[in-house]
């Protein structure tokens, strides 16, 4: 090693660009230069070039796997390591193979600068434009551009030129500029860390200094505080008394006595200490930071909630966003068919609501109405997740604006998010903000009251058609769980619907009034949950529309909803009870399903 | 932010994510740096806890000191401490020290097999009982669908392939042209029945950073790594009969910080003294595609 960077920094850079453009090469040649392989490795490549009679080539440095020589093409996004004198780089190499496109997202995604190269005989190829417009989807604002194998070209000043000016226009298309553009011969190392002799008209940096110029992005520290809780952690069984709020700081920084609301609940309580392990904590998490601190008031939250600060601008909520996607799926993706969206620390289910454009990511031009998402089209369009998220729009911070989709296990698309759209629970969900905003917290957490009553309290729903006996079974439900000590209550609707109700309870017009009268009923059961108490609710043919109104209003990890005769609504249900022919054995499954979720315990 | 904290930052946010995403979740610990490293990392993420099992694979010609040194932490750090081997193996001799293998036969049977049939619940598991102080068979024979390694992207070239999140087939197998894609912090967390995950927090560490950090946070490693006196210690740690020391006057972390900065082994491979490595074509691949680490 000839030279060692005076400091520790590090800069993940991607390669990019169509097949055969010489991404290998220029790698090769940038370790090679800068003195940065170790023996080792360059041995086994030379070893494997005389077995298998080949003569040695740069690029296969990275070729280390055996089935990629024989394919002659490289296949993942492998880590590379090199030092300049200012700093480190780790590379991932991006191959250019179109079906492989999801491994150069994948080092795309940890990338903070991009080269792209692009073949001067060939010029600008499908994937050198896919390539572009996927780093400026995935936020690399750092680019440098490679017209390589110029000595194919007779070094010509003119071709070089051609290339730059159609690719910067290119990029000027998609909202993007390049650092430089370099004329290079990797397999002659001119331009790389080299200047050129031969290309004396060149006057611009060689690609190394270019990298070298490229500055480190500093993390977000000055925007709004973003936090998606990962995990509330508490090891009572190993003495640990502190309830911890762990996650990694997207944006924005964090210190004790900050207020913290947590999105979209919009609960609310204040940092109490920040905590750390084998040191001592800072006295603030700065964005960046994987971070852990508990509360002052015991508030109920989960692994999901995005934390945000009570004196900085709010994330946006809604069910309904518009988005740029980039799908990878060999299956199209499809309007009516279930995905998983994955944000932050959620998972919703999430459908596509209306496709608004899609495009061919490599000749941008052509944007066109489809009626669905083809392998490797990006587009434009409105997605609807079942139950309201919390994030920001890609303009005010990007790091929680972005968002993956999976379907049947794998992650087939990836995207960001333009803007928050209305739903239609948008008020109703406002309301609830308020209320855990002004909640007064009692001094007794929900964890103690689960303690003392030796129960967590649940909302159990059971729902039907007319007639079918809900109240009979809710009633015995009731005094099976008080019989063994429960703290337990049942509620009938009309005990809500002619008191609490009663300013908007009128005959015959139920139907214009049940969104309302759902969120009074579930406002109600929320303050019984509170309390502690195992609630019994009967209401009568519950569709999942009505469950998204009080799921907006209650924790949905306490409710469980239970149906009884045939002919189910749309209903999520946890259980259904076809009659009541057998009411013990109902009530023995019904015991242990509340077993199962964790309500009450096993004997 | 420095570099190391920006490693430890990743690293404590994949072992949360993993840890939120799989009920069924191990950690492997070879002994060595970096796994040691990786332990050290989860009891930093989990705030002085560590609450998922570890595995260790003992190949029963593992060095001594390694064993001592597992079973001292375990009970210092109230570790949840399984091992599995392969015993089947072992009784017949079929092993390279027993002549009767030659090296990458030993490594398939003593480390690969007996991790895919530990892994999986097939073989016995051993479970450290602090109460009693011992190991016994442990009578939870439910398969692993998690399981965090501490393999690092620079240590040979087809570790650089992986992805911090990486499936693996209903055989162990690793498909390494099919991965899927990681995008941003998002990764693969959702598995098909039968299949299970390995997640890689250290991908990003180099041999250099590994070192820094156990310099930074004092983290207790074997001796073995240390030149005792002979001008000699170990690089990489394995089985005896295959893993040989490097000449090195270094007799501490910085000792060997000083000596991986100075250049002096930059042209030697980090797993140069693992013998097996070489009879493999002069990588692991055919190894890790059965499920070697």
């Amino acid at each position: 090693m000839a030279h060692c960077p005076d400091t520790d920094e590090r800069m993940n850079i991607v390669i990019a660009g169509h097949v055969d453009h010489g991404k290998s090469t220029v790698i090769g040649r940038l370790l090679a230069d800068t003195d940065s392989l170790p023996k080792g490795k360059l041995e086994q490549v030379r070893q494997t070039c005389r077995r298998s009679s080949k003569p040695f080539e740069y690029a296969f440095l990275l070729d280390a796997l055996k089935d990629e020589q024989s394919q002659g093409i490289t296949i993942d996004a492998a880590r590379v390591f090199f030092k300049s004198a200012k700093r480190h780089y780790i590379i991932i190499d991006a191959p250019g193979h179109i079906e492989f496109l999801k491994n150069m997202v994948t080092g795309a995604s940890h990338a903070e600068a991009a080269v792209l190269v692009i073949d001067a005989e060939e010029g600008i190829q499908e994937n050198s434009r896919r390539h572009g417009y996927m780093i400026s989807m995935l936020g690399i604002r750092q680019l440098v551009v490679l017209v390589n194998k110029m000595d194919l070209v007779g070094y010509r000043r003119d071709v070089f030129e051609a290339i730059a000016a159609e690719y910067r226009a290119f990029l000027d298309s998609i909202g993007l500029s390049a650092e430089a553009f370099v004329p290079v011969s990797a397999m002659e190392g001119a331009n790389v860390a080299v200047r050129s002799r031969t290309m004396d008209w060149y006057g611009g940096p060689t690609v190394l200094e270019t990298l070298d110029n490229f500055r480190k992005e500093p993390p977000p520290v000055d925007k709004p505080f973003r936090m998606p809780v990962q995990g509330v952690y508490k090891f009572t069984k190993a003495g640990d008394k502190r309830r911890i709020i762990a996650g990694t700081v997207e944006a924005g920084r964090i210190a004790p006595g900050d207020d913290v609301v947590f999105y979209p609940s919009g609960k609310r309580s204040t940092v109490k200490t920040l905590e750390r392990f084998n040191g001592q904590p800072p006295a603030a998490f700065e964005a960046g930071s994987a971070a852990a601190f508990t509360l002052e008031q015991q508030i109920y939250i989960s692994r999901g909630q995005l934390a945000a600060r009570a004196d900085q601008p709010a994330p946006c909520v809604s069910r309904r966003m518009r988005v740029n996607l980039f799908w990878m799926g060999k299956k199209p993706m499809e309007p009516g068919k279930d995905y998983l969206l994955k944000i932050g620390t959620v998972k919703e289910p999430v459908r596509i609501e209306t496709i608004i454009s899609t495009m061919d990511a490599s000749d941008l031009s052509s944007a066109c109405r489809k009626d669905k998402i083809d392998y490797h089209d990006v587009a434009d369009c409105i997605l609807c997740c079942q139950h309201a998220v919390a994030f920001d729009a890609v303009e005010t911070l990007p790091a929680t604006a972005r968002f993956v989709i999976v379907d049947d296990y794998e992650i087939r698309g990836g995207g960001i998010i333009r803007q928050a759209l209305p739903d239609a629970q948008e008020q109703m969900r406002q309301q609830v903000i308020q209320r855990n905003l002004k909640w007064s917290s009692s001094a007794i957490s929900r964890e103690q009251r689960w303690e003392r009553y030796n129960q967590k309290a649940a909302l159990i729903l059971i729902t039907g058609k007319r007639n079918v006996g809900k109240k009979t079974l809710a009633r015995a439900l009731e005094q099976r769980l008080f019989a063994d000590g429960k703290t337990v209550y049942f509620m009938g609707i009309a005990n809500v619907l002619y008191g609490v109700d009663a300013d908007i309870k009128k005959p015959g017009d139920d139907q214009r009034h049940r969104p309302e009268h759902l969120r009074r009923l579930a406002e109600v059961a929320n303050i019984l949950l509170d309390a502690g108490v195992i609630l019994v609710v009967t209401a009568i043919g519950l569709t999942q529309q009505d469950m998204e109104i009080i799921q907006n209003v209650v924790d949905s990890d306490l409710i469980e909803t239970i149906w009884l005769g045939e002919d189910p609504t749309d209903i999520d249900f946890s259980m259904k009870v076809p009659d009541l022919s057998n009411l013990d054995e109902t009530l023995n499954r019904m015991k242990v399903l509340l077993q199962n979720k964790g309500i009450i315990f096993k004997p | 932010m420095d570099h190391l904290e920006q490693l430890e930052n990743l690293s404590i946010h994949i072992l949360r994510e993993a840890y939120a995403s799989f009920k069924n979740l191990c950690m492997l610990w070879s002994i060595g740096k970096d796994s040691t490293v990786l332990l050290w990392l989860a009891r930093k993420a989990f705030l002085g806890h560590v609450p998922f099992p570890l595995v260790h694979i003992d190949t029963h010609y593992k060095i001594p000191e390694m064993i001592a040194y597992r079973d001292r932490l375990t009970r210092q750090w109230n570790l949840d401490m399984i091992y599995g081997q392969n015993t089947e193996a072992l009784e017949a001799k079929k092993t390279f020290p027993d002549g009767n293998a030659d090296r990458l036969t030993c490594c398939k049977l003593l480390k690969t097999e007996a991790l895919k049939h530990t892994l999986s619940g097939q073989w016995p598991r051993y479970r450290f009982n602090h109460a009693a102080g011992h190991y016994e068979a442990d009578a939870n024979t439910e398969p692993f669908t998690g399981v965090i390694v501490g393999l690092r992207a620079d240590e040979e070239g087809s570790r650089s392939k992986e992805r911090y999140f990486s499936p693996r087939d209903r055989q162990s197998e690793w498909d390494i042209a099919d991965q899927p894609p990681e995008f941003w912090n998002q990764f693969k967390t959702d598995f098909a029945p039968g299949t299970h995950v390995r997640i890689h927090p250290l991908l990003d560490w180099t041999e250099l950073n590994v070192w820094e950090y156990i310099e930074r946070e004092k983290i207790p490693t074997v001796s073995l790594y240390y030149n005792q006196g002979d001008g000699k210690r170990y690089r990489s740690l394995g089985c005896w009969p295959c893993t040989f020391p490097i000449d090195s006057q270094a007799r501490n972390p910085q000792e060997i910080i000083d000596e991986l900065r100075s250049g002096q082994l930059a042209n030697i491979a980090e797993r140069s003294g693992r013998a097996q490595d070489a009879e493999d074509g002069g990588g692991l691949e055919t190894l890790r595609r059965e499920g070697y680490m």
